[in-house]
């Protein structure tokens, strides 16, 4: 996947990914509306689809809302690079369907605006200088479920849980 | 064949003699818990597996406390679609708009036992530790995997041992020790890891104040904030549960890493904006405030109720600052009623709402607008977390939330 990016901080908390008074929203088009509406009220205007958010250390931190996922997911954003993730951020995009990119020293190496490609697979990005950054790949337990399109359709071919 | 007391728990809900750090785990699940904002997506994801019925109608707990009574025609439909589910699959453990917040209601219910698993779809569901309960927060779609096969994957985590030890000044509380610890270690301090919060000072704290660490591990990154079951869990749990349970502590030789804290001579702690690891000492910090806020899952138990009644008896809130009273639960609730705690507050100005969550999460009464500064002994302050993002959340105990409250401004307890 190729995208162009924008960039966050470090504690990228879920208060400011999609902020508490929106939670009464339980689809993802209403929440992509409110998306990182903390930090730019127009994000939901600027961002397009196939864009990936690139973050700090602790990415999604705060509370469980699958909510700010989801607002992520329904804005179109293909992926999201950070340094690190908090966990139960990490675990509920994964169920969604958001492939989520754990690799050390991102954030210093690629601008705002850059157009990154992602090789899940491989497990390297390449950046627009063309430097390619390698980054470890999701657990095989964590990519089934990611390649089985999120949790709910793992759980459907899995029927003897 | 030594474990840590996460292990053990892991090892027995998944059926295993010995499970280690790393390994991925399925475990049986005790409690399951959703409240009125995470519970609407649950219950798309269980309709979406397309299972009839729960895994156990007696283990689910549905608490309404987010958003009560419903201040929106938005929040109603999130209620009515939630009594539906509960009477459809007819679950026992149903908690309508006057109970109160989840995290106090489960405990005090008796739905919190030693050495079980719980999962709640709220990240302060950590909070059950303090009774020695594996419990964790985790999203709605893991939840809906919970209510269809009572079963969900857990990877099994490493431990930090946090060893507390010293007697605290009289000021001083269990929300400025944990508040010290995140301010020391980092909001991503224990990312993934169980945190134990083990030590003299933890054995002579009370329920109340261990709900407090453990309900802030979170804070820190943590999966889980444990202390270990002792005869004050015991003595708790009289009368709240008449299930048998076994309490788990780590081995001596199990594989953690400590942290030493001595909390001797620590002072009153403050959270500034607009992260719960920016700690500061009260005495550092000078600033006025538009509201304060005494309540959450955090600080809105009977005894912080009876620490800010002590200070404000007698006193007024301060003009031009306002305070919300706002204690956990109806238990809580009552219990100040009983103990004339509810006139003091409403001699001293303050307004005392029905039990719930209240500005915490910013999403139902007393937001705070742009500029406005709250002081608020809830958990996190996140730029936004209680209202406008121009905002300014301050976190403290209940003991300088009352004391700020009479001065106006941030301030010590004398």
């Amino acid at each position: 996947m190729e995208g162009k990016v924008w960039k966050f901080g470090n504690d990228i908390d879920t208060d400011v990914i999609l902020p508490g008074r929106y939670l009464i929203y339980n689809d993802e088009e209403n929440l992509s509306k409110h998306c990182m509406e903390g930090l730019d009220e127009d994000f939901d205007k600027k961002a397009q689809k196939g864009d990936i958010i690139v973050g700090g250390t602790n990415f999604g931190c705060g509370s469980s809302r699958e909510h700010a996922p989801m607002a992520i997911k329904g804005l179109g954003i293909s992926a999201v690079v950070a340094e690190s993730f908090a966990r139960i951020f990490y675990r509920n995009a994964c169920n969604i369907g958001v492939p989520l990119v754990e690799a050390p020293g991102i954030s210093k190496k690629v601008s705002e605006g850059e157009k990154i490609n992602i090789d899940l697979e491989k497990g390297i990005i390449k950046i627009a200088s063309g430097e390619e950054i390698e980054f470890k790949k999701l657990p095989p337990f964590m990519l089934n479920i990611l390649n089985n399109g999120g949790l709910i359709p793992w759980i459907k071919n899995n029927p003897d849980l | 064949m030594s474990m840590t007391m996460s292990e053990k728990i892991l090892a027995r809900a998944s059926g295993k003699d010995k499970v280690e750090a790393g390994e991925i785990v399925m475990a049986n699940i005790n409690i399951a818990m959703v409240h009125d904002l995470t519970g609407p997506l649950a219950v798309k994801g269980f309709k979406e597996i397309g299972t009839e019925k729960v895994w156990d109608k007696e283990k689910i707990v549905v608490p309404f406390d987010h958003q009560v009574p419903a201040d929106s025609i938005d929040s109603a439909n999130n209620h009515i679609l939630m009594r539906k589910f509960v009477k459809e699959q007819n679950i026992t453990n149903f908690y309508d708009v006057n109970q109160g917040v989840c995290h106090q209601v489960l405990p005090e219910l008796g739905h919190v036992r030693p050495g079980e698993v719980i999962v709640g779809a709220d990240s302060h569901t950590c909070t059950y530790g303090a009774l020695g309960t594996f419990a964790t927060g985790i999203g709605s779609t893991d939840m809906a995997m919970v209510f269809a096969t009572g079963k969900l994957w857990f990877k099994v985590p490493e431990t930090i041992r946090y060893e507390i030890n010293g007697d605290l000044k009289e000021n001083t509380s269990a929300k400025d020790v944990i508040l010290n610890i995140i301010g020391t270690v980092g909001a991503d301090g224990s990312t993934y890891k169980a945190c134990e919060f083990v030590g003299q000072t933890i054995s002579d704290f009370d329920m109340s104040d261990r709900m407090v660490l453990s309900n802030m591990a979170i804070e820190m990154g943590g999966k889980v904030g444990l202390c270990e079951a002792d005869k004050k869990t015991d003595e708790y749990l009289k009368g709240r549960t008449d299930k048998p349970y076994k309490g788990f502590i780590s081995d001596k030789d199990a594989n953690y890493e400590t942290i030493e804290f001595d909390v001797s001579d620590l002072e009153p702690q403050l959270a500034c904006p607009h992260n719960v690891d920016n700690v500061k000492p009260v005495s550092e910090v000078s600033k006025p405030v538009d509201q304060v806020f005494l309540g959450s899952c955090t600080n809105g138990r009977i005894e912080d109720m009876r620490d800010a009644a002590k200070i404000l008896k007698g006193n007024k809130v301060a003009d031009g600052t306002r305070m919300l009273v706002i204690p956990a639960s109806k238990e809580v609730y009552s219990k100040c009623l009983d103990e004339g705690l509810i006139k003091i507050f409403v001699d001293a100005g303050a307004l005392v709402t029905n039990p719930c969550c209240g500005p915490c999460l910013g999403g139902h009464v007393g937001l705070i607008g742009p500029d406005e500064v709250s002081l608020s002994t809830s958990n996190r302050n996140f730029k936004g977390r209680q209202g406008s993002p121009e905002g300014e959340v301050y976190l403290s105990s209940a003991k300088v939330a009352a004391a700020s409250a009479i001065k106006g401004e941030i301030s010590l307890p004398e």
